[in-house]
């Protein structure tokens, strides 16, 4: 029963966000023409809404050429482990607190799980593999280094990600990420009481996301493009659907832990009954994630590239030493104020 | 047979098919990668005695960090060179191979000796959380906890002298002038 309630969950959310995520393409492509003056796709359906099925279809058609002395084997594993982490790392992000069938409550939380943010972590880590073997095993430099790039930028900034959110868990006292939104349902959000935290957190999710300021990974004029060079069709459009759900999940972490979650200040959910309430829940929890995934696309068409041996600059000296501040006063605010 | 005890055999069988594919592949990034895989089914056995926490930290720490930075060395070595790969005999392999002998036997031992255990404590599930742990490193065991960590800052100092090039050369000479 709960494993077919899981799997139930499961499909529904990765439905969700892979039809998200082809939206979001659409959304990017036109934000970036406005900003640029442009219209951006139009040609496809009413006002180019139809454009992600048209990409799709072409992803899929389309040949997938693997270079002759490439290692075969990683050379298809390197996307499936990008895709496979990115989409694992929903599981314990809640979107809404729970509904009632039938009598029975059930939580809108694939999985609940004690070490909830910790998981997150790890798969965060494990990211990089994907991306380190798809430029080793293209067999080709300008792979290699992105590969080998990103790497050096994803471990980097990792150290920086984890001590921002550990001011967050001091503050709660927890590591489930429901609990954590239901401790900021009551009271103010923990963006008021952790703004450098947040500043440190969102810097190093763009590090880790691979998007601008800090794409180095896929900088095209030095690196071609970068670890999949040597990929197309469907195995290149894995990386992309990934790159676009690690958005989602860096957004949704941050929605969770410095946004309160899925409440809203000033509402009665217990007034509502229980799914009127999820479903205010689910729309609020899209509209914060929504606003903050814009940021994240507002930010890559404004700013440009960061240089190499900057990047490490700001990821070693900068943001490593303003988290650890940041846990330091969070630490010395708590033990005053007890 | 429990559901739990199948899926631990079939794991078992895993780890050990991989720790072995770890020693025997030509390619060093082939067997680094099942050294990973071997880390993660590691990682679900913890899961089997409730240490989550460990479970986890096995993940980022050793499949995550650990093990990424092997890649990169093997990677920027280039060792795909099959002469680096052949078996030669010389002391360092010798003494290795005698210790790797008197492991074999230890684990034959407790092996022929073994006895079913106890199962898994009650407490099992409470123990494995980060709480539990987290209270056990600061409050009983503070200090061990404090010297590891002295150790590891003397380690990293140590790695950064090594990899700076020839402190002696820069302007620290020119200051004792």
């Amino acid at each position: 029963m709960i494993a077919i309630e899981a799997l139930i969950k499961i499909v529904v959310l990765v439905v969700i966000i892979l039809t998200i995520v082809a939206y979001l393409v659409l959304l990017e492509r036109k934000i970036s023409a406005y900003m640029q003056d442009r219209i951006g796709p139009n040609r496809v359906g009413p006002k180019g809404l139809f454009q992600p099925l048209a990409d799709v279809l072409k992803l899929v058609l389309k040949e997938m050429i693997v270079p002759a002395k490439a290692n075969k084997f990683i050379h298809a594993l390197a996307p499936v482990i990008s895709i496979t982490v990115a989409v694992g790392a929903l599981a314990v992000i809640p979107f809404a607190n729970y509904i009632v069938i039938g009598g029975q409550k059930i939580s809108l939380l694939i999985a609940n799980v004690n070490i909830g943010v910790l998981y997150i972590l790890a798969l965060s880590s494990l990211g990089v593999y994907g991306i380190t073997l798809s430029g080793w095993a293209s067999n080709n430099k300008y792979s290699l280094l992105g590969g080998l790039r990103s790497s050096a930028q994803m471990i980097s900034y990792e150290l920086s990600l984890g001590l921002s959110l550990v001011g967050v868990l001091m503050i709660d006292g927890t590591l489930q990420l429901d609990k954590i939104t239901m401790a900021q349902s009551g009271g103010l959000w923990n963006i008021i009481y952790q703004p450098i935290g947040f500043l440190v957190f969102v810097t190093a999710a763009f590090a880790e996301t691979n998007r601008l300021p800090f794409d180095l990974p896929e900088a095209e004029p030095e690196l071609v493009g970068g670890y999949h060079t040597e990929y197309s069709g469907m195995r290149w459009g894995l990386f992309f659907l990934s790159e676009y759900t690690n958005m989602i999940v860096s957004s949704a972490l941050m929605v969770t832990l410095y946004f309160g979650g899925w409440s809203l200040p000033f509402v009665n959910y217990s007034a509502l009954g229980a799914n009127l309430a999820a479903l205010v829940q689910f729309v609020t929890f899209f509209a914060k994630l929504g606003i903050l995934i814009f940021v994240f696309m507002w930010v890559r068409w404004t700013l440009p590239r960061f240089r190499y041996d900057q990047l490490m600059n700001v990821g070693w000296k900068i943001m490593l030493p303003l988290a650890i501040l940041n846990l330091l006063g969070t630490g010395a605010v708590m033990l005053a104020l007890k | 047979m429990n559901l739990e005890l199948i899926v631990f055999l079939i794991l078992a069988a895993a780890a050990v098919v991989s720790a072995i594919l770890v020693i025997t592949r030509k390619n060093p990034v082939t067997s680094a990668l099942y050294l990973v895989l071997n880390f993660f089914i590691i990682a679900v056995l913890y899961l089997f005695l409730r240490a989550q926490f460990i479970a986890v930290i096995q993940i980022t720490v050793y499949a995550g960090a650990i093990m990424v930075l092997f890649l990169f060395v093997i990677m920027l070595l280039n060792l795909g060179d099959d002469r680096l790969m052949k078996w030669k005999f010389n002391s360092t392999r010798t003494i290795a191979s005698l210790m790797g002998l008197a492991l074999l036997a230890e684990i034959l031992f407790y092996v022929i000796n073994f006895t079913t255990g106890a199962g898994l404590s009650p407490q099992a599930e409470s123990i494995g959380t980060v709480e539990s742990i987290g209270k056990a490193l600061y409050a009983g065991y503070l200090f061990p906890f404090e010297i590891t960590s002295v150790l590891l800052l003397a380690a990293i100092v140590g790695a950064i002298f090594l990899s700076k090039k020839q402190i002696s050369d820069g302007p620290m000479e020119k200051g004792n002038e």
